[in-house]
């Protein structure tokens, strides 16, 4: 009996010494360690895999999905192996970030926009031709418009200036990443039009969240699946219906749709990458200037972004909006001289 | 026998039958539960640990490959086939027996497969072999019903002449996560859950019992004693994100460099085992007949021998039993290890206790989330390898316990 305590006691000592060896040696890094927005996460992964499989001296980058405000804080808190070299943000670095950046010692940051992300209206050739806002939309397919059951039959009942024809919204499921940006960009846009939501906002952020971006269920929202095609056949097959969806779907199907203006805005390359359409954002990635030598394979992984954000890249497949050419050509630039950030630029 | 109390009697009885029969309910109702879980989960996870293959011939015969077989033994094996065009050798065999078409959608890690075999057996080169390699996600989406329709012709028709066929992939325990369902693998986070696993237990085990036998043996009865005992009672009823934000607060500050690694991991995790452990120790030493104690010291036993000779032994099975329950909650558990970094894409399954890992349940939760439906199986299969890993570890402190167990 004494002996197999014994044994367990060594054989946990030994683990315990295990673990303390291995924490000896870690002074260097030879992955690239990546935080940040969800939004970018699946797009930093396809980067990240296709880095991994077309060199084999670089080990595959570890892409951590932590939310851009939180990977900002983890980006900024220093140089150094212990902090990461790359930030996924699915917004701008604020202002106030970056001075916590530079009170930290990172203040060589290279801002790329790698592309956009942006839902965008669409009706069939030949459907009604509404001319829509944010609010409009909230108030047509929020569940609980500004806190009272949706009862919203026609457009008519949303603005007396929309026909009287049912309202009928295909589109992304909860599980989508489109429907996110629906929430954040047009549903709590047109929510916060009311003041007294932007009041419930300060209070009572959870019951806020729930009034302004929860969707309704009563037939008028369909959700339809993860599959944006299906959507534009549907579309087709019912003039009546509008559809939300990625914008490279729109633009990909411009000879059965048009999209439908947002504040008089028409989604378009133009628009969306000027923010005039409000269904619009920004993806970006920020590097660290101290690590770039540093950290092995960093320069090669920040390349390989440039290689995949194009029209036919492997990140449209993946859903992203793909940025317009000025863009691309600009942001191109950066990434092969690695361009600093102009603070001067930042909001 | 009276009226009234026949009566009385008959109701006893029947009050003992409803009894029995709520209590048989419950058993069948949470039996139930559990099969109906195991099955659903057994079902889906099947087809996860398939994938779909394309199967066409390939002829090393007629000399399309040359590769010096020396080369073959050496460590760059791999990209000596690269060099040797071994990719483009399986794009021409793919187009001339499955189509252009199909031989596009190969996956991109096809040839690497191939090159493992060939390493694995160099005489294949002097012969026309039959592969099954894997397809890309679109064709295997396709292959399931999913995608568009020129797309899905394309897998109907070559699902009917056998080229395109679901198979048991076996590299799904050998490889780590990737971005597409076809490429995905499991050990990565498997690795990472036995380390992170192993510092909980070299943590919590021994602090968590050396705690409970000062409590119950040496510790005077005075009001300190009592409010640690207290303290330990909440502790082991924190909720695990706290214990996380301890982690993120403490480890992580200590140890900046080990951001995702097991080591911080499975600190954080031993913090939430240990009061479950010292809490069931502390019961298990009780149960200790007093009568040995006395019995040891009165034979001359010193407390350190009387404690490590009859009273801890005594009391394993009732500590093991303890551990049981805490490693099973830290196997299981996401939230805190959220906080410290490990919900993350490793691609490389971890090394050691220090490079970044991710964990069984986490895995699960990143799969979950993905948009191809080719993840649906995948996360059943990883599911089920979690059971499976919970299963053997409760097997072998089972068997620890029942070897130590006694009766007086």
């Amino acid at each position: 009996m004494t002996k197999s305590a014994l044994y367990l006691a060594t054989a946990a000592g030994a683990a315990l010494l295990l673990a303390g060896c291995g924490g000896a040696q870690t002074a260097s890094r030879d992955q690239i360690r990546a935080v940040g927005s969800s939004t970018v996460y699946p797009f930093a992964k396809a980067v990240a895999d296709s880095l991994a499989k077309s060199g084999a001296s670089i080990k595959s980058p570890i892409i951590e999905s932590t939310g851009t405000g939180a990977g900002m804080k983890l980006f900024c808190a220093g140089v150094g192996v212990q902090h990461p070299d790359i930030e996924n943000a699915s917004r701008r670095m604020k202002k106030s970030e970056y001075e916590d950046c530079v009170k930290n010692g990172v203040d060589k940051i290279v801002e790329v926009q790698v592309g956009l992300d942006g839902v965008a209206f669409a009706e069939a050739r030949g459907g009604l031709g509404l001319k829509l806002t944010p609010e409009d939309v909230y108030k047509a397919i929020a569940a609980n418009p500004y806190g009272k059951p949706n009862t919203a039959k026609t457009w008519k009942d949303v603005n007396p200036a929309l026909p009287a024809e049912p309202i009928l919204v295909y589109g992304p499921p909860s599980t989508s990443g489109t429907r996110d940006a629906l929430k954040e960009l047009i549903l709590a846009k047109g929510c916060d039009a009311n003041p007294e939501m932007k009041a419930l906002k300060e209070s009572d952020k959870d019951q806020h969240d729930k009034v302004c971006t929860e969707v309704r269920s009563d037939g008028a929202y369909v959700d339809s699946g993860e599959n944006d095609n299906l959507i534009v056949q549907k579309l087709e097959a019912n003039p009546k219906a509008i559809g939300i969806f990625g914008f490279s779907y729109l633009e990909e199907n411009a000879d059965k749709l048009i999209g439908l203006t947002m504040n008089g805005v028409e989604p378009t390359y133009a628009s969306i990458s000027d923010f005039s359409y409000p269904g619009a954002r920004p993806l970006y990635i920020y590097v660290k200037a101290a690590h770039l030598d540093a950290i092995k394979g960093l320069k090669e992984f920040v390349a390989e972004w440039a290689k995949h954000w194009g029209k036919d890249g492997l990140l449209a497949k993946q859903g992203m909006v793909v940025s317009p050419d000025d863009v691309q050509a600009k942001n191109a630039a950066i990434v092969s001289s690695f361009t600093l950030l102009d603070p001067t630029q930042l909001k | 026998m009276s009226d009234i109390a026949s009566t009385r009697l008959r109701r006893r009885y029947a009050a003992e039958r409803r009894f029995k029969a709520l209590g048989l309910a419950a058993v069948v109702f949470s039996g139930l539960v559990l099969a109906f879980l195991l099955v659903t989960m057994t079902a889906n996870a099947i087809g996860g640990f398939k994938r779909t293959e394309l199967v066409f011939p390939v002829d090393f015969k007629s000399g399309a490959l040359t590769v010096d077989p020396a080369q073959l033994q050496g460590p760059d094996a791999v990209q000596a086939l690269q060099g040797a065009g071994l990719a483009d050798v399986v794009a021409f065999a793919a187009a001339r027996h499955v189509g252009d078409k199909a031989a596009a959608e190969l996956n991109e890690r096809a040839w690497r497969e191939l090159a493992d075999q060939l390493i694995a057996d160099p005489t294949l080169l002097q012969s026309q072999v039959t592969v099954s390699l894997p397809v890309s996600d679109d064709l295997a989406g396709a292959a399931r019903g999913d995608g568009p329709q020129p797309m899905q012709d394309l897998a109907a028709s070559l699902k009917a002449e056998g080229k395109l066929v679901r198979a048991f992939d076996w590299g799904f325990m050998a490889r780590a996560d990737a971005t597409g369902p076809q490429d995905v693998g499991i050990w990565g986070a498997l690795k990472g859950s036995m380390l992170t696993m192993l510092v909980t237990l070299a943590l919590a085990f021994p602090i968590g019992v050396l705690a409970a036998v000062y409590l119950e043996e040496y510790a005077p009865r005075n009001r300190w004693t009592e409010l640690i005992e207290v303290s330990i009672n909440n502790l082991a009823a924190v909720p695990s994100i706290i214990f996380g934000l301890l982690g993120l607060a403490v480890f992580l500050t200590i140890f900046p460099n080990f951001r995702s690694a097991p080591l911080i991991g499975g600190m954080t995790l031993a913090l939430m085992t240990m009061p479950v452990i010292v809490i069931s120790g502390r019961n298990a030493i009780k149960a200790v007949p007093p009568s040995i104690r006395d019995a040891a010291l009165a034979v001359g036993a010193s407390r350190v021998q009387t404690v490590f000779h009859h009273v801890l032994p005594l009391a394993l099975p009732g500590i093991l039993t303890g551990t049981i329950i805490g490693m099973a909650r830290a196997l299981g558990e996401t939230a805190p290890l959220l906080m410290i970094g490990m919900r993350a894409f490793v691609a490389t399954p971890p090394e050691d206790f220090t490079s970044p890992a991710t964990v069984l349940p986490v895995q699960i939760f990143l799969w979950s989330d993905e948009i191809d439906r080719g993840f649906v199986e995948r996360t059943s299969a990883a599911i089920i390898v979690l059971l499976a890993f919970l299963l053997v570890m409760n097997g072998l402190a089972i068997y620890l316990r029942n070897r130590f167990e006694k009766r007086w």
